[in-house]
C-alpha cells in the first residue's frame, strides 16, 4: 500500500479569531484526479495555500511526495514538483504568451550555467504544442497582459502542465471561463491527468465539472471537513446538499 | 534596424572624436553616461528592482582602480587595465555580499536598502587614510599629450559600452532575460513557479556592479581626481543620472537607456550653463515629471504610437530567441 | 575606536549620558516614523521624502526665528507649513501614484527628496544651522551627565506629539476614517468615506509630524539640507521593527535607535554616524527577513 502523493494531517490555521481551516485531514492519492468543493468561505483557497507554502499553519502535518513541507517554503515546494494556479490567474503580462512557457519550462539542472542558457529549438516545438493545446497558438507573440481573462487563465494553465509537476492544485479553473469553453477545459484536464500523468486537485464551485472528472471528492464548510467521497456519494450526501443551501 | 544600420552607427562612433575634436572629453563621458544607464536599467528596467544605491560600484571601481595604480609600480597602460579590471572584480564582490543581503526580500526593502549605500560608502571612504581620506586621490598622469589622452579613453570606454552592450543583449536573450522579466512582471507567481529568484536577482546586481566598476575605474582617470563624496560616490551627479536616463529612455528596453544617455548628456551640456546650481533642483523635478507622465520613456512612447512595428519586433524577438 | 570603547567600560557613567541623550533624539526618531507608518499603512507609499519634511521643518523655523518670533512658536508653524506643503504634494505627486505599484511611488517620492534637498541648498547653503534656545543645560552624577535642557523639551514635545496624534486617530471621526481606510479602502470608500481626501489628509499630517520634529531638531541639535536621508532611513528601520500599526513598538524602537546611534557616534568615531545607521539598517532588514522567514512567512 503506497502512501499518497499529498498526505494533509489535521491541519488548522486561523487568521485573528477566524478558524479558516479546523483539523482538516485528507490525502490525495498519485495519479488521481480530486477535488475540494464546498460553499464560499468555507476554507479551500485557505487551505491550498497552507499547502504550498503561502502562509504557515498553526498545527498538522503535510507530506508531499514522502517528505515533510509543513515548514517549507513556497519556491522549494514548487522545486519538489507541486505547483498551483490562482484564483485571479497570474502570468508575466509584460512578456509574450511563448515567453510564458519558456520561463516555466523545468531544468535538468539548477545550476550557474543553466542561468544563462539560451532557449533550444525543441524546446519551442513543445511550447508551440503547449499552446496549441490549449488553444492560444494564434496569440502566441501576444503579450501575456493583453490577453482576455479566459486566455489568460488557459496560459496560466499551460504554464503549469509545461513545467511538468507531479501534483498541479487549481484553484477554480473553470471560474470565468465562457461556458461554451468548459468542456474543451475539463477534456484538458482529463488528457493533462492521463497522458501527461500529473495528479490533479481542483477547487471547483461548478459542479458539473467537478463530478465529471474527478475520482473522490472532499466538501468543506465553515473551514472543517464535511463530507468525502465519490462524485456519487457526494451528490447523494444531505449534509452536503444542506450546506451548499444553506449557505445561500 | 537593418545590418546596415549597425555598421553606419558603429562608424559614425568610431570617427566621432575625429570631426568633433573639441568635444572629446565629453564624447568620451557619453560612453560612461551610457553604461550607467544601461547597469542601472539590468536592475530597474528589466528586472522592476529600483536601486538608489549603484553608485557604490562606480566608486569601488574608482577607488580599486586608482589604488592599483597607485602602488602597483606598473607603467600606466597596463596598471589602468588591470586597475579598471580589478574594480570590476571588487564591485562584483561588493554585489555578491550585499546582494545575499539585500535580494532576499521583495524590491520595495532592497530599493530602501540601497538608499543610504551611496551615503555611507562616501563616509566610510572619506576616513579611510589608505584611499586619502576625506581628500581623495589623484590618478596617474596620462603620459601622452592632451589630445591623445581625450581620444585614449574615448575608445576605451567605447569598446567597455560595446562589450557591455551586447553582453546584455545576449543575457537578455537567454533564460537569464527571461527570468527576470519574470521577477518583474509578478515576484510571486515567479516564486511559486520554483525559479530561483533570488539567485537571479543577486545574478543581476552582480552584472550591474561589473560594468560599474570598470567604467568606474576609467572615469576616474578621464576625471583626474576622486573625491568620496563628489565624485566616486556622488548621489546628487552619477547616482540620480543613471536612473534619470534609463527612465527617459524607456526602461526594460536594450535601446532605452542608451537613447536616455545621450538625450540627457547633449542636453544636460545645455542645461548646465543656463541653470548652474540650480541645476540639481531641476533634476529632482525631471524625477518626478518623468515618473508621472512619461513611465515607459522615449522608446516606450514611440512603441505606443506605432504598435504594429511594436507587435512586428516582438515577433521577430520570439524568433531570434529560437535561434540556436 | 576601541580607546572609546574601552572607557565605556572604564568610565560607565558616559554610557548613561549615552544612552540619555540617545533616547532623547530617539522621540524625535519615533515621530518621524509614525508619520511614515501612518502613509505606509493607509495609502500604501513609502514615502522617500519624510526625512526631507523634517529637514524643511527646521529651516521653517530658523525663518520663524529670522523674522524676531519665539523659536518655539517655530514648531506648530512648522507643522502648519509642512501640513500644506503636505497637502500640495499629494494633490499634485502623491495622488498620482496612489494605485501604481510601489516602484513608481517609491521613485516619485525620491523624486521630491531631491527636489526639496537641492531647493534647501541653493536657497540657504550646505553650512550646518541651530538655534540657540538658550535654556540651559542639566548635570547629574558629578557632572559627567550633561542634558541639554531643550533636548528634554524636544523629547516631551515629541512624546506628546505622538500620544495626540494616536489619541485622534483614535476618538476622532476624521481618524477613525484614517483607520478604516488603511484596513480595507475599497469598504470605506463604498461606506461613504472619500477616500481621496483620507489619503491627503494622512499625507499632510505625515509632513507636518516631521516640521515639528524639524522644528524640534534644530533646536535642540542642528540641521544641514542633507540630513533628510538620514532621517528617512531611521523612520524606516523603525517601522521595519516595530511593525505598522504598533505604536509602542514605534516609540521603544525609536528611543533605541537613537541610544543606539549615539553609542556608535562615540566609539566609532561621529564622521561614521552616518554609514553606521545605514549599515544598521541593512542588518535590521535582513535579520526581519531572516527571521520572518524561519516561520514561513514573508516580508511584505
Amino acid at each position: 500500500m503506497s502512501s499518497a502523493l499529498l498526505d494533509v494531517a489535521s491541519v488548522s490555521k486561523s487568521f485573528g479569531g477566524v478558524e479558516a481551516n479546523r483539523d482538516i485531514s485528507l490525502s490525495v492519492p498519485e495519479g488521481k484526479i480530486i477535488g475540494l468543493i464546498g460553499p464560499n468561505g468555507s476554507g479551500k483557497t485557505t487551505l491550498f495555500n497552507s499547502i504550498v507554502g503561502y502562509h504557515p499553519v498553526d498545527s498538522g502535518s503535510i507530506r508531499f511526495n514522502d517528505k515533510e513541507i509543513t515548514q517549507l517554503l513556497v519556491p522549494d515546494i514548487a522545486r519538489l514538483g507541486m505547483l498551483r494556479t490562482f484564483q485571479q490567474t497570474r502570468i508575466y503580462g509584460r512578456m509574450s504568451c511563448i515567453q510564458n512557457l519558456q520561463i516555466s519550462m523545468p531544468l535538468a539542472k539548477h545550476n550557474l550555467k543553466s542561468v544563462f542558457r539560451p532557449v533550444q529549438r525543441d524546446d519551442m516545438e513543445q511550447i508551440e504544442e503547449m499552446l496549441a493545446f490549449v488553444g492560444l497558438h494564434a496569440k502566441r507573440h501576444l503579450l501575456a497582459g493583453d490577453l482576455s481573462f479566459g486566455q489568460q487563465k488557459l496560459l496560466e494553465f499551460a504554464m503549469a502542465l509545461i513545467a511538468e509537476p507531479k501534483l498541479l492544485l487549481l484553484d477554480e479553473p473553470t471560474a470565468g471561463i465562457n461556458p461554451t469553453l468548459i468542456n474543451g477545459l475539463i477534456d484538458r484536464l482529463k488528457v493533462a491527468n492521463k497522458e501527461l500523468g500529473i495528479t490533479l486537485f481542483i477547487i471547483e464551485h461548478n459542479m458539473r465539472v467537478i463530478m465529471n472528472i474527478a475520482d473522490h471528492i472532499y466538501c468543506l464548510a465553515h473551514g472543517k471537513l464535511l463530507a468525502q467521497g465519490t462524485p456519487e456519494q457526494i451528490q447523494n450526501d444531505q449534509t452536503v446538499i444542506d450546506a451548499y443551501l444553506g449557505a445561500h | 534596424m537593418k545590418p546596415y544600420h549597425y555598421v553606419l552607427l558603429f562608424l559614425l562612433c568610431v570617427i566621432a572624436p575625429f570631426i568633433l575634436p573639441d568635444y572629446r572629453t565629453q564624447l568620451a563621458l557619453l560612453w560612461v553616461m551610457i553604461v550607467l544607464a544601461l547597469s542601472w536599467d539590468i536592475l530597474g528596467g528589466q528586472m522592476g528592482y529600483n536601486s538608489f544605491g549603484n553608485i557604490i560600484f562606480f566608486g569601488v571601481g574608482m577607488y580599486a582602480c586608482a589604488v592599483f595604480q597607485r602602488d602597483s609600480g606598473l607603467s600606466y597602460y597596463p596598471a589602468l587595465l588591470i586597475g579598471m579590471g580589478l574594480g570590476g572584480l571588487f564591485a562584483m564582490l561588493t554585489a555578491a555580499l550585499l546582494g545575499n543581503a539585500l535580494l532576499g526580500m521583495r524590491g520595495h526593502y532592497f530599493a530602501i536598502g540601497t538608499l543610504g549605500l551611496g551615503v555611507a560608502a562616501g563616509e566610510l571612504a572619506g576616513g579611510w587614510d589608505y584611499i586619502g581620506a576625506g581628500s581623495g586621490m589623484t590618478t596617474p598622469l596620462f603620459p601622452g599629450e592632451l589630445a591623445n589622452r581625450d581620444v585614449f579613453f574615448y575608445f576605451l570606454f567605447f569598446a567597455w559600452a560595446l562589450v557591455g552592450f551586447l553582453g546584455l543583449r545576449w543575457l537578455y536573450r537567454g533564460r537569464f532575460g527571461l527570468a527576470i522579466n519574470a521577477i518583474r512582471d509578478d515576484e510571486d507567481k515567479a516564486e511559486s513557479m520554483g525559479i530561483h529568484t533570488t539567485r537571479y536577482k543577486v545574478t543581476a546586481w552582480i552584472f550591474s556592479a561589473l560594468f560599474l566598476g570598470v567604467i568606474g575605474g576609467g572615469a576616474g582617470n578621464l576625471i583626474g581626481f576622486i573625491d568620496p563624496k563628489d565624485v566616486a560616490f556622488s548621489g546628487p551627479t552619477f547616482g540620480v543620472w543613471m536612473i534619470l536616463m534609463a527612465i527617459t529612455g524607456g526602461k526594460g528596453r536594450l535601446w532605452g537607456p542608451v537613447v536616455g544617455a545621450v538625450v540627457f548628456h547633449f542636453t544636460q551640456e545645455l542645461f548646465w550653463t543656463l541653470l548652474l546650481g540650480w541645476q540639481r533642483v531641476a533634476l529632482g523635478l525631471l524625477i518626478i515629471l518623468i515618473v508621472l507622465f512619461f513611465p515607459e520613456g522615449i522608446l516606450g512612447w514611440i512603441a505606443q504610437r506605432f504598435p504594429q512595428r511594436a507587435a512586428a519586433k516582438a515577433q521577430l524577438d520570439d524568433k531570434s530567441k529560437q535561434a540556436s | 575606536m576601541f580607546d572609546n570603547f574601552m572607557i565605556l567600560f572604564d568610565a560607565p557613567v558616559f554610557s548613561v549620558d549615552l544612552l540619555i541623550n540617545g533616547m532623547l533624539i530617539g522621540a524625535i526618531f519615533m515621530l518621524a516614523a509614525y508619520g511614515m507608518a501612518l502613509v505606509w499603512g493607509v495609502m500604501d507609499v513609502i514615502n522617500v521624502a519624510q526625512g526631507e519634511y523634517v529637514m524643511v521643518g527646521g529651516y521653517v523655523t530658523l525663518v520663524v526665528v529670522k523674522l524676531g518670533l519665539n523659536p518655539l512658536l517655530g514648531i506648530p508653524i512648522a507643522a502648519l507649513v509642512l501640513y500644506l506643503l503636505g497637502w500640495l504634494m499629494y494633490r499634485t505627486v502623491v495622488y498620482r501614484v496612489v494605485d501604481k505599484d510601489v516602484f513608481t511611488s517609491l521613485l516619485a517620492t525620491f523624486g521630491i527628496a531631491i527636489l526639496l534637498a537641492q531647493l534647501t541648498n541653493q536657497i540657504f547653503g550646505a553650512d550646518v544651522r541651530s538655534i540657540d534656545t538658550e535654556l540651559g543645560t542639566w548635570f547629574f552624577l558629578d557632572d559627567m551627565v550633561t542634558v541639554a535642557v531643550i533636548k528634554v523639551i524636544a523629547f516631551a514635545l515629541a512624546l506628546f506629539l505622538g500620544v495626540v496624534l494616536w489619541l485622534f486617530l483614535k476618538k476622532s471621526r476624521t481618524g477613525q476614517a484614517i483607520r478604516a481606510t488603511a484596513q480595507n479602502a475599497r469598504a470605506a470608500r463604498i461606506l461613504g468615506i472619500d477616500t481621496h481626501r483620507i489619503y491627503a489628509i494622512t499625507y499632510s499630517l505625515s509632513a507636518a509630524l516631521c516640521g515639528a520634529a524639524g522644528s524640534l531638531v534644530v533646536m535642540a541639535w542642528s540641521i544641514h539640507p542633507y540630513i533628510g536621508l538620514p532621517f528617512t532611513v531611521r523612520s524606516f528601520m523603525v517601522v521595519i521593527v516595530a511593525g505598522l500599526g504598533n505604536l509602542p513598538g514605534v516609540v521603544l524602537a525609536g528611543l533605541g535607535l537613537g541610544a543606539a546611534e549615539n553609542f556608535a557616534g562615540f566609539i566609532l568615531g561621529t564622521e561614521f554616524q552616518i554609514a553606521f545607521v545605514f549599515i544598521l539598517m541593512i542588518v535590521v532588514l535582513v535579520w526581519r527577513n531572516r527571521s520572518l522567514r524561519r516561520k514561513r512567512k514573508y516580508l511584505k
